[in-house]
């Protein structure tokens, strides 16, 4: 057997293996909790070197599914099922990418060291699995399974409201989780079935869509998180860990937006088109009023968290515009905000591990202590802004000349955006970074030190590298996205622009 | 040769910024400001040949010579294809000398001024980038491309604005600034997604090729039909009026002023402030087809350079003064655009940029000498003290005021360049067009009266400085007037970065600046003199020349040139009288008989509050869009999110789900197997189904 066979089964499960390695090693004192890290960040790094490799053999021109593997379970109905198309090969390796980044960042925890490196790896095989699955079920299990480990990452490492943290967080994707599941036997019901590929080509009656786009867009919506379901992310984030922001933000967020892509889009178009409207309704509201919400907060976690809140609705509103440049631009803002709001939650964490607060007020003037911090600081807070020549931009800006295509309305309430972000990024930055240092605790406040330059100088290249030069993502994703955009116009007969009369 | 000159400057910019701690600010100095002067050079070069083109004879008239470079992919997705191109024409040439020229002068310069600030290398970091972002705006060959050098200056801009980070006001001038150009980009993009939408290009030569087929399109934008080539040329006029601080959208640039001086020449005078005449003069194509946005276009920069001028009457501070100045004639500027006499605004945006840096380094000169004093108040008698940056400063004036013989080729660079506009604008021949010509007349008398007063105040007289006030009587009435007001502009904005105080007072120790600092200012002197007697001829003489020079960079209306040639005589001078006015009412009020401004303040309290306030138009934004934004974001947060999403609808509903799985299930043992339970369940509902359905049982 090639190992370009198994590559996926390869790159998911190694992550798991490493976990169950770290069951036998004893981490009762600080050797014992380095060979953990050490092991932790080994095992990370093979898989991310895998996933380059997983990506360099990819062939952008296919379309379909690659590296596929097919094992039978159960009948053809359920079965060990995985490949990768142009949609999802970039998110593997994102979270492949991301891993060691958190592995690196966490290095500073000693509380239950080796539990906490164990449900990150679990957590690392399960959000790869929702990605690589070609399986319905299997995607089911992946995709709530993910929400054990962040559970326990955020009630156990957690900060003092931890309990209802995690409350809510069950609370929120309790009901999308079972209408999704709903959703899926009648899918079953219907197709006979839950192999994806077979379930692309399948095409659902147009008044079964509408109930399935809804049990799905349960599920999906409240992940993303979309406007009016955020409530629990300021929440969760501000409880949670540094490393587990980072995973929530940049990785588990996009699970729902995959989601809307691979299931809401391309198997229920009808429906998609006919909820369009309520979409960009709801991608609007979360632009301008997270944004709106994120200038007046005091806590620098809230802050970024509201802020990504707004950013996924571009996301969300470039996916249901249904034609190419829209798709591929929520799918690059996607892997673009994965960068950027991790490296910005990994910024929150280098200054709160030295003053243990995140109130904004507590600082002021760090500029004066900390320049590279200032440095690394502004170049994310560019990215977060969208500005030109930062990954930030090219995603906003695909997403939203897509939508001006199809619904002007929407475009002219996103641009709002533009302006607010700039509002609050700056004066988040202004609030911190700038100013006279004459706070004394921060007189003695140390700056970057080796181990999070490590971890923050990949970041900045990759946003400035995505901001000047997008092409690898947009080439990667562009044949897989033409192919789901031209199913999606011929289901719908609409390719429709705003209609522009006669000379 | 066009890479050297667009590349040269980011290499400086990444060489100093990053390396700058380890290499020395003297080294980083060196080597950002050599790597510009190279820039220059090649510039002037690459202009010459757009001069006096070689193959000229051999093209036809008005034919497009452009040169292009490919430098990498960008954005390829769906139709669109966007690559990064340096894309070099007449106007492109133009822009490329003012910008390195104006750039290296201003680097040069800043080594002088900026020699005691300990953070030099972030300095020059800065302005290389700058000037590297401004570079890549003017050689844009898209849309998007523009838009990114758009944002990159305007990004440059909040570094710079902020860069003594230590004060409050610079922190909020640099926000406010980028905040301000983010609405007007709110348009610009808009613009863009328009253009794209009907034209289906965003590369400029496709834009305009398809412009002919797509002339009285209608599109619909919102809830309305409209006319397709209004809304886009509106939208896009949105993202020049923020940049180039027109009128609604000016606020940012007088507060920008809390940057050092060398930024104030370079950004917010002579390049970056002219984007955004730049980018109308670059899709005039576009700006032709629609009669509304030229009209609004030419009624914004009239009232701006109206509205500006009449505040720069009253302002204390030296900066702010040159500031409205420039607020002011870049409301010429685009008069001139919307008149369609497109390369007079060229021309006058080519000259201004010489001696409004040559005014803003020479007032950097006086705040040098006076040790950070900005405030015109305390200044006086400084001729005698710094009598080269004195004369500079006269050769500055002379230029913003348009000293010149109408009907002879004798005149300074201002001269030429304004007077095009004020006869293109009359013989447009509409009524906007005499509003605007009206509107010009009068802020030409008010901008030779507050060049003439700044120049008094701060040369002649006799010093008013701390000492010398004390023991003398107060000779400055303005300032007894204003004290008298309540005053809710901020006057502590001095350049004061942590300069050594020194005994005496700031007159007696006022020096003349080392010559690093002066050689920049006989060089700008040099463009302030000439660069409008030898340019005119190719800008706005005979309209073939015009045709000629240009190329077909831009739009070039040979009617209206010969129209403007033919003004009648009044129209002529009456530029030239309402500067001889102005300067003779300057002279009276400051230096015959002194008492008289104050006195006039005194009198008119209403009007002279209302303009040293700006027409309160901060006060007024900060009631109907900051306050209310906030309140907002509060509302929202607390009452929407915390209080009736959170508390009400998922709590209370949680409740009751707590109750129920309670009471069924029994499990008290924590959410988590609530959750790892209800899954399990659902994962054995599926395979049940599937096993019953699927017939294996």
């Amino acid at each position: 057997m090639n190992i370009s066979d198994a590559i996926l089964s390869i790159i998911t499960f190694l992550p798991l293996a490493g976990a169950a390695l770290l069951l036998f090693v004893p981490a009762r004192d600080e050797a014992g909790a380095n060979t953990v890290r050490w092991i932790a960040l080994v095992v990370t790094s093979i898989t991310f070197v895998l996933s380059l490799w997983l990506w360099a053999m990819f062939d952008p021109a296919n379309p379909g599914f690659q590296f596929v593997e097919n094992h039978e379970w159960i009948g053809s109905s359920i079965g060990y099922r995985m490949g990768v198309d142009g949609i999802s090969v970039l998110f593997v390796v994102l979270t492949a990418f991301l891993m060691p980044a958190v592995v690196v960042s966490s290095w500073g925890v000693t509380e239950r060291v080796r539990e906490y490196m164990l449900v990150f790896l679990v957590l690392e095989t399960l959000m790869l699995g929702v990605f690589a699955t070609l399986d319905l079920a299997m995607f089911y299990v992946f995709f709530e399974g993910s929400l054990i480990p962040m559970f326990l990452i955020i009630g156990i490492w957690g900060g003092k409201r931890r309990i209802q943290a995690s409350y809510k967080f069950f609370f929120y994707t309790f009901v999308g989780s079972v209408l999704m599941l709903l959703g899926i036997m009648y899918m079953y019901w219907q197709a006979g079935t839950l192999d994806i590929r077979a379930l692309l080509a399948f095409s659902f009656a147009p008044e079964a869509q509408f109930w399935l786009w809804i049990a799905f867009f349960a599920s999906f919506a409240v992940k993303m998180p979309m406007w009016p379901f955020h409530r629990w992310l300021p929440e969760a984030h501000v409880e949670a860990p540094t490393a587990g922001s980072v995973i929530l933000a940049a990785i588990l967020l996009k699970l729902g937006g995959y989601g809307f892509i691979r299931f809401s889009l391309a198997m229920f178009p009808d429906a998609s088109l006919t909820f369009q409207p309520f979409v960009f309704t709801l991608s609007v509201a979360a632009i301008i009023i997270t944004s709106v919400i994120a200038l007046v907060q005091t806590d620098i976690k809230k802050l970024i968290a509201y802020s990504s809140v707004a950013h996924m609705g571009f996301v969300t509103m470039g996916i249901f515009a249904g034609n190419v440049m829209g798709v591929q631009g929520a799918v690059f803002q996607m892997l673009s905000h994965g960068i950027v709001s991790a490296a910005l939650f990994l910024s929150v964490g280098v200054i709160y591990d030295r003053m243990h607060t995140r109130e904004i007020a507590a600082y002021g003037g760090l500029v004066e202590r900390m320049p590279r911090y200032a440095f690394v600081f502004m170049v994310f807070t560019m990215a977060n802004v969208g500005l030109p020549g930062t990954s930030g931009f090219v995603g906003e800006f695909l997403t939203m000349i897509a939508v001006f295509q199809v619904n002007t309305w929407a475009a002219f309430f996103a641009a709002f955006g533009v302006i607010l972000s700039a509002a609050y990024a700056l004066w988040l930055y202004r609030r911190v970074i700038y100013g006279a240092l004459t706070k004394d605790s921060l007189k003695g406040i140390l700056d970057l030190d080796r181990r999070e330059i490590a971890v923050m100088v990949p970041l900045v290249l990759l946003t400035i590298l995505f901001g000047f030069y997008p092409a690898p993502i947009l080439d990667a994703t562009a044949a897989s996205i033409d192919l789901l955009v031209t199913n999606f116009a011929n289901a719908t007969g609409a390719v429709a622009p705003v209609a522009v009369a006669a000379h | 040769m066009i890479q050297a000159i667009v590349f040269f400057p980011l290499i400086g910019a990444l060489i100093a910024g990053l390396l700058g701690r380890t290499i020395g600010h003297r080294t980083s100095e060196f080597i950002t400001t050599g790597l510009l002067i190279v820039s220059a050079v090649l510039s002037w070069i690459v202009f010459v040949g757009f001069w006096f083109p070689a193959e000229a004879a051999a093209e036809a008239e008005g034919h497009a010579t452009v040169m292009r470079v490919e430098v990498m992919r960008w954005i390829t997705s769906g139709e669109l294809d966007l690559r990064w191109i340096l894309r070099v024409d007449t106007l492109t040439a133009i822009m490329l000398v003012v910008v390195t020229t104006v750039s290296s002068l201003v680097h040069v310069y800043s080594i002088g001024y900026m020699h005691e600030d300990p953070h030099r290398s972030r300095f020059f970091a800065y302005l290389s980038l700058f000037t590297f972002a401004m570079l890549m705006l003017v050689t844009a060959d898209n849309f998007l491309q523009m838009f990114f050098g758009w944002e990159g200056v305007g990004l440059a801009s909040y570094l710079l604005i902020g860069f003594w980070y230590t004060r409050p006001s610079a922190n909020a001038a640099a926000m406010k600034a980028f905040v301000v150009n983010r609405v007007g980009d709110f348009g610009f993009a808009l613009g863009i997604f328009g253009a794209f939408l009907i034209l289906g290009h965003l590369d400029f030569d496709g834009a305009f090729h398809a412009l002919p087929d797509y002339a009285d399109t209608t599109f619909r934008f919102l809830s309305w039909d409209l006319h397709a080539m209004t809304v886009i040329c509106l939208l896009l006029f949105m993202g020049a009026m923020g940049k180039s601080a027109q009128f609604l959208l000016h606020t940012w640039l007088p507060d920008a002023m809390e940057g050092p001086t060398p930024v104030s020449a370079l950004i917010h005078a002579a390049t970056m402030v002219t984007a955004g005449v730049f980018m109308v003069a670059r899709l005039s194509p576009m700006f032709e087809l629609s009669s509304v946005a030229m009209t609004v276009v030419l009624v914004i920069g009239a009232i701006t350079a109206f509205f500006a001028a009449t505040v720069g009457l009253v302002q204390n501070d030296i900066k702010r003064v040159i500031a409205y100045s420039t607020c002011s004639q870049l409301g010429y500027m685009f008069v001139a655009l919307g008149a369609g006499a497109y390369s007079a605004g060229v021309f006058h945006l080519f000259t201004h940029a010489f001696f409004k840096a040559l005014l803003f380094l020479g007032a950097g000169s006086v705040i040098h000498a006076m040790h950070h004093e900005q405030d015109m108040r305390n200044m006086g008698g400084l001729r005698k003290k710094i009598p080269i940056t004195y004369w500079m400063m006269i050769i500055g004036t002379l230029a913003l005021t348009g000293v010149g013989i109408p009907g002879l080729p004798l005149g300074f660079a201002g001269f030429f360049s304004k007077d095009s506009i004020i006869e293109a604008a009359y013989a447009l021949n509409t009524q906007a067009g005499l509003l605007a010509f009206w509107m010009l007349v009068v802020a030409a008398l008010f901008t030779s009266f507050y060049s003439w007063r700044l120049i008094h105040l701060t040369f002649h007289g006799s010093p008013r400085d701390a000492q010398h006030a004390a023991t003398g009587p107060h000779p400055d009435p303005a300032h007894a007037a204003a004290e008298t007001h309540h005053e809710p502009i901020d006057d502590d904005n001095a350049d004061d970065h942590g300069h050594a105080h020194h005994h005496g007072s700031a007159y007696d120790n006022a020096h003349e600046s080392p010559n690093v600092m002066l050689v920049p200012l006989y060089v700008l002197a040099v463009g302030a003199v000439l660069a409008g007697v030898v340019f005119y001829e190719s800008f706005f003489g005979h309209a073939e020349h015009v045709v000629h020079f240009f190329a077909g960079s831009l739009v070039v209306d040979g009617e209206l040139i010969d129209a403007a040639h033919h003004v009648p005589l009044w129209v002529k001078w009456s530029a030239t009288f309402a500067m001889i006015i102005g300067f003779v009412t300057a002279w009276y009020m400051y230096i015959y008989r002194p008492q008289v401004p104050g006195r006039i303040a005194a009198s008119n309290p209403g009007l002279y509050k209302f303009l040293l306030n700006k027409w309160y138009f901060d006060e007024l934004y900060d009631r109907i869009f900051v306050r209310p934004t906030l309140a907002a974001g509060r509302a929202l947060w607390r009452w929407f999110d915390d209080w009736l999403i959170d508390q009400s609808l998922v709590e209370g509903l949680g409740a009751r789900v707590k109750d129920v799985t309670n009471r069924v299930v029994r499990l008290q043992s924590g959410y988590l197997y609530h959750y790892a339970f209800a899954m399990l369940i659902g994962i054995a509902a599926l395979l049940t189904w599937a096993i019953a359905a699927g017939g294996l049982l």
